[in-house]
């Protein structure tokens, strides 16, 4: 094979090998990101029901109810214009707190936000952003409210 | 004193940054001859910045409180290896950490190195420096480590308790020597692009360097899956986490370039395409600290939300990154080709390899900024998670395993017999693996199963370069290959079998329950408080057993009270065959107790892998410079009078 030749086959193959990547990183991200949502957004409906997204708000003070079988728990996620009940099964993390903020990852289903992960803030000074801009806007709702 | 010390250190090492650049510049436009200035000045630099480091660990050795870094990360009753390692558990630390491996690589560039040409070096030096001034800058301006408090804070405010584990040892540094050890491919890459002297001697220059990089980034990343797997208490070795991914993109581009390097040492080919991923690779690097350290992302690694330092970052990482990619467009194109070669050949062979890396390297790049994208643009907020990378990436990394084992068999140019013969054996392995999975475990996933199938391949084929000669004759390199890609499999063989053999049990128990996961049947026998250094701790003793001698675990809920957090420690028990996991959870209002257990089989395999895949690396780096050692004491006799 001539080197000019090997050259421009090369290229070729890197430049395919681009738009390969490119096009499945498309078709993944548009299958598989999930969205941030507030209950706010479930209210308005932004939800798929069975589609895996995130949903960020404040535990509502005495909203966790502990379950029947002793391993699930039932809350309300809050951003001060809506609520959302979620359930989840398992070890909630050591900041899992009523009226601190929480993401719960996991889907709707029938109404409920059914929940595989719960993720709490890591300690007063780690605060995920997201949650750091909610919980001013909840702010900001609140002092509106009044 | 020690703190402004180490401010004065750095502020020098500074100086001479900006010095051996404007030397480097002016000795390239052959205005002046300063070869030998010019390594020594990055010696000196490189020694400045160790003695500012050194003295960032004595002020966080003695906790000495006047120093604000100091305040805000440490605490008098915390152990003394994690006052220490406390020192780079925070972001200035860290940062000073970076900045002392780059300018430290640069001395040690400036001492060693005499397989390229001395223009090719001074321009790599200058390079080195123009890196090392940005984040000099970075430091002194944005993130200085050694600010004083005055008046002096009676106590600190203590170190996440998350870090407080020997992890924190041994996982940054590592990974910062692999980051940052990028940072002399990249100069190397960018010097030899400007005198134009890309040619096999650069190769075999770059090559110790990049493989050095990348054994320490294997290791850091090896470390840091094995600490996050203990200590978060999720039971799970890799998250997909954007952060990790930081650590992912670089390793993805070293393994490209290490292998594409070996074409230009050997062949003199590829000489553009490895010019970009080195370049491609620091460039990685730079990527990941602006992700980690700019607080665009949130995890344990980000330490502080600070726009000023982010917009800093990337101002250096566009600086950088966009001035090697002009000069890669302005004089790539003129480099000559090397020799040409068949398209069934080694070469070929590692082509594909950095090709299907490279796509690898994309799709990882692609969906960790996505979020970060569509969230400057549109204000929306996603997160691209484990799905994505799973179904897009895992299949390509199936693929590419499979290939590892068949590449190695090629021979250089031209391959002129059909390999297939070679691999009767391998692929009798695969049917195995396939037919008893699908005898013992028809359930599992199809990835998991692929990847139980491709390990048993993978495993088979990768010794056979050693097979059908005389083993111990062959060069400790073939050893150390053989041995990286042996890793591969068993990494994968632990990654698959955890995949698909985990039995996980959540429930609550009281006293005297028993509960069965896998194989085991585990007893809560009891629940008490217990204390440490500076934590105390509900400790619960767990009985488990399965046929033979019972076992105690003690898994702990840990409560830090500086800062007040609390932290679970799972208690873990490993065995030939697996490990069993398990985390006590919180008490409920009767008295009863959740429990989270775990039975991972071969898990363990995974960073056994992480380990061999870097001891492979380590011999291919020991075999080399043993070579080129007796190379040289064969044709240069008397060697040693050169250093006396």
């Amino acid at each position: 094979m001539k080197p000019k030749n090997q050259r421009l086959i090369l290229v070729a193959a890197a430049l395919l090998a681009v738009l390969v990547a490119v096009l499945l990183a498309m078709w993944g991200l548009r299958e598989q990101a999930a969205y941030f949502l507030t209950p706010a957004d479930i209210v308005a409906g932004k939800a798929e029901p069975g589609r895996a997204v995130r949903l960020g708000g404040m535990v509502e003070a005495g909203s966790i109810q502990r379950q029947a079988d002793g391993v699930s728990i039932r809350f309300t996620l809050t951003d001060g214009k809506a609520r959302t009940p979620v359930l989840f099964r398992g070890i909630v993390p050591d900041l899992f707190r009523e009226g601190s903020g929480a993401v719960a990852e996991g889907r709707i289903q029938d109404g409920t936000f059914v929940a595989d992960t719960i993720l709490a803030k890591h300690d007063e000074r780690y605060m995920p952003p997201e949650l750091g801009n909610l919980s001013a806007e909840h702010k900001a709702g609140k002092t509106l409210d009044q | 004193m020690i703190a402004e010390a180490g401010l004065a250190a750095l502020w020098l090492a500074a100086g001479l940054a900006a010095l051996q650049l404007i030397m480097g510049m002016a000795a390239l436009r052959r205005e002046i001859d300063a070869g030998p200035t010019i390594r020594s000045v990055a010696v000196v630099q490189g020694a400045l910045t160790v003695i500012a480091f050194a003295m960032l660990l004595l002020v966080f050795a003695r906790t000495d409180l006047s120093v604000a870094l100091v305040f805000e990360n440490s605490h008098s009753a915390k152990p003394f290896i994690y006052k220490v390692a406390g020192a780079w558990g925070n972001h200035e630390g860290s940062m000073l950490l970076w900045v002392t491996v780059l300018a430290a690589s640069g001395a040690v560039l400036a001492l060693l190195s005499r397989r390229v040409g001395e223009r090719t070096l001074i321009a790599a030096l200058a390079a080195q420096a123009a890196l090392a001034l940005g984040f000099y800058a970075f430091l002194l301006i944005a993130s200085n480590p050694f600010a004083r408090l005055d008046p002096a804070p009676l106590e600190g405010r203590g170190l996440n308790p998350l870090l407080q584990d020997p992890g924190l040892a041994f996982h940054p540094p590592t990974l910062y020597l692999g980051y940052v050890g990028l940072s002399v491919a990249f100069s190397l890459a960018v010097g030899a692009l400007l005198t134009q002297e890309v040619d096999s001697r650069l190769g075999r220059a770059m090559r110790p360097w990049v493989l050095a990089a990348w054994i320490m980034l294997t290791l850091g990343i090896t470390a840091g899956s094995y600490w996050a797997y203990y200590e978060l208490g999720w039971g799970g070795w890799w998250f997909w986490d954007p952060v990790e991914n930081a650590s992912l993109m670089p390793w993805l581009a070293a393994t490209a370039l290490l292998h594409s390097i070996n074409v230009l040492a050997a062949r003199g080919a590829l000489k553009a395409w490895t010019m970009m991923l080195a370049v491609i690779a620091f460039s990685m690097s730079m990527v990941g600290t602006f992700l980690v350290r700019s607080g665009v992302l949130t995890s344990v690694h980000a330490f502080a939300i600070d726009p000023e330092r982010g917009t800093f970052l990337l101002a250096l990482l566009a600086i950088y990154v966009g001035a090697a990619f002009t000069l890669f467009a302005v004089r790539g194109a003129t480099l000559k080709e090397g020799a040409p070669f068949e398209l069934v050949s080694r070469e070929s062979g590692l082509v594909v390899n950095n090709l299907l890396l490279s796509v690898i390297l994309a799709i990882v790049f692609l969906g960790t900024l996505y979020p970060l994208f569509v969230e400057a643009i549109s204000g929306e907020k996603l997160s691209v998670g484990a799905p994505y990378f799973n179904v897009v990436a895992g299949p390509l990394a199936l693929i590419l395993a499979v290939l590892v084992g068949i590449g190695p068999l090629l021979t250089w140019r031209r391959e002129r017999r059909p390999v297939w013969g070679k691999l009767q054996v391998p692929a009798v392995f695969a049917v195995v693996a396939l037919t008893v999975t699908i005898i013992l475990a028809p359930h599992i996933g199809i990835l998991p199963r692929l990847g139980l199938v491709v390990a048993a391949f993978l495993a088979a084929a990768s010794i056979l370069p050693l097979v059908g000669r005389n083993a111990l004759r062959a060069p400790v390199e073939t050893w150390g290959m053989v041995l990286a890609h042996l890793g591969i499999a068993v990494a994968l063989a632990g990654m698959a079998a955890n995949a698909a053999f985990t039995s996980e049990r959540l429930a609550v128990a009281t006293f005297g329950d028993v509960l069965r996961v896998g194989p085991w049947l585990v007893q809560l026998e009891g629940v008490a408080p217990t204390a440490g250094p500076n934590w105390t701790a509900i400790e619960a003793q767990l009985r488990a057993s399965r046929g033979s001698a019972p076992i105690v675990l003690r898994p702990q809920t840990r409560y830090f009270s500086d800062p007040p957090t609390e932290t679970n420690e799972a208690a873990i028990r490993t065995f030939w065959n697996g490990q069993l996991y398990t985390v006590i959870g919180k008490p409920d209002p009767s008295g009863a107790w959740q429990l989270r257990l775990w039975w991972k089989p071969f898990v363990t395999l995974i960073w056994a892998g992480g380990g061999i895949i870097a001891l492979g690396g380590a011999l291919g780096l020991v075999g080399r410079a043993l070579r080129a050692w007796r190379v040289r004491r064969k044709r240069e006799p008397d060697w040693r009078r050169r250093y006396a």
